[in-house]
């Protein structure tokens, strides 16, 4: 017993560093996982009003171009509403009534921590729990585009698993002629400013400049514009197309987000989990 | 252990992490190397630190460093990584005799060896971190590169900030 110890004692450095090192890789399993129970990423109390408190400075600096975006989206939003007042509703034979059945509702989310520069990228917003947000909710950014899926909520604040994140797919639509694929950042692209459609099949004919916008089956709502193609067709010798696209969102300018309600989210979820598993 | 070496270290640590939080969160070049400048806290621990101080101090930094980056445990393993190759290196290279000085910095134990055991120490760091935030072995290039250039910078800054705060201790 005692040259056991003895043992240990002489080669502690080694025993402590499999301990700890145990420790440290089964939290980054944990955090992998899809079901996470952590609190200590920046949803915390603490680290969140710390980056609420550090921008202060960084915000204040970005108050004309956030200005700017908005004033913008106002004069898109208002030549809307403009051209929905000119319907000329005599002339109509049907008028479905929509006053019901908003299916989607925009929050407003001030980003209070971003990052562009690691292989997953994840956004913090000052929203959380008591706001309605919930894990899985689709997030646009203000301008044009699309940025992520909540990821983590606390009370006040949540994180957005950016696109620009290892395991972000999101299902996008060729506007042209509607050919599905998934959206993709990573293997081998890691500029913030583009992003891969893998998945596309090859008989499908592409150009330069077409627009990709988001499909009916992600949980996005179908239409939001995600970016323009800048490289059709990379060849990579099966049936697929992988496609290169500018991405129309700046992420490293986001300073003010949306978080989509879908009303319809769990009646949707709740239906699909009843069929089985037929794969 | 005297206390003026405790409130050095203390002030660094938040020094060195608010500096990797504010500043080097968001920088990069051509997202293929990221400066983690935060290490320098661990290299720079007395040379009369226990081991199993050792550890849990790399454990407690890399926890904070994780829940401001988002990436709980990567940060964690890789800390304690490279404090298995400081007392592996130590326990090599400084013989226990003579243990007169009483932190392992630049001034303190000359460039060759302060630059051997900073390489080494943030190499097998970068590498660890990198791999665990991949999480895959597909783009085992990419982060092999990754590591390699990132870790180039972040001894470059290490160095130069060595040598800013270089005093050869009178003997």
């Amino acid at each position: 017993m005692r040259n056991l110890w003895i043992f240990l004692n002489r080669y502690n450095a080694f025993f402590f560093f499999i301990i700890f090192f145990t420790l440290g890789i089964v939290l980054t399993i944990k955090n992998n996982a899809y079901q996470r129970s952590v609190t200590l990423n920046s949803t915390n109390k603490v680290v969140g009003d710390a980056y609420t408190n550090l921008n202060v400075v960084k915000r204040y600096l970005n108050l004309s171009t956030v200005n700017d975006s908005l004033a913008r989206e106002n004069a898109l939003l208002k030549t809307k509403v403009l051209a929905l007042q000119n319907i000329d509703t005599a002339k109509d034979i049907t008028l479905r009534d929509t006053s019901g059945v908003a299916q989607y509702t925009y929050l407003s989310a001030r980003v209070v921590k971003n990052s562009i520069a690691l292989r997953n990228n994840i956004i913090t917003i000052n929203r959380g729990s008591a706001d309605g947000i919930a894990g899985g909710m689709p997030v646009i950014s203000s301008g044009n585009g699309i940025v992520g899926y909540i990821r983590d909520v606390s009370e006040h604040f949540a994180t957005i698993r950016s696109l620009l994140h290892k395991d972000t797919y999101i299902s996008v639509n060729i506007k042209k002629n509607k050919a599905v694929g998934s959206l993709i950042w990573g293997d081998g692209n890691f500029d913030y400013r583009k992003a891969y459609i893998k998945d596309v099949p090859n008989h499908f004919k592409l150009s330069m400049g077409d627009t990709v916008i988001t499909s009916n089956f992600s949980s996005f709502p179908a239409g939001i514009p995600v970016g323009k193609v800048s490289n059709t067709g990379i060849a990579k010798g099966d049936n697929f197309k992988l496609i290169e696209v500018v991405l129309f969102n700046d992420f490293s300018a986001l300073q003010y987000v949306y978080v989509i309600k879908n009303k319809f989210a769990k009646e949707q979820q709740a239906l699909e989990a009843k069929v089985p598993d037929e794969q | 252990m005297n206390s003026k070496l405790v409130i050095i270290n203390v002030v660094r640590w938040f020094i060195l992490l608010l500096f990797q939080i504010l500043l080097l969160r968001s920088m990069s070049f051509y997202n293929l190397a990221n400066p983690f400048i935060y290490v320098l806290f661990l290299l720079l621990l007395p040379f009369s630190t226990p081991n199993l101080l050792l550890y849990l101090i790399a454990f407690i930094t890399g926890l904070t460093i994780d829940a401001f980056y988002d990436t709980y445990g990567v940060h964690t393993a890789a800390c304690v990584v490279l404090v298995f190759v400081r007392i592996l290196f130590i326990s090599v290279s400084v013989s226990r005799d003579n243990f007169d000085e009483p932190e392992p910095t630049l001034g303190n134990m000359g460039f060759k060896w302060f630059l051997l055991y900073a390489s080494l120490c943030i190499f097998s760091h970068h590498i660890i971190l990198f791999f665990l935030e991949t999480f895959r072995l597909t783009e085992f290039n990419y982060t092999l590169v990754r590591s390699l250039l990132s870790s180039i910078f972040t001894l470059f800054i290490v160095l130069l900030i060595e040598f800013i705060f270089y005093n050869r201790k009178a003997r």
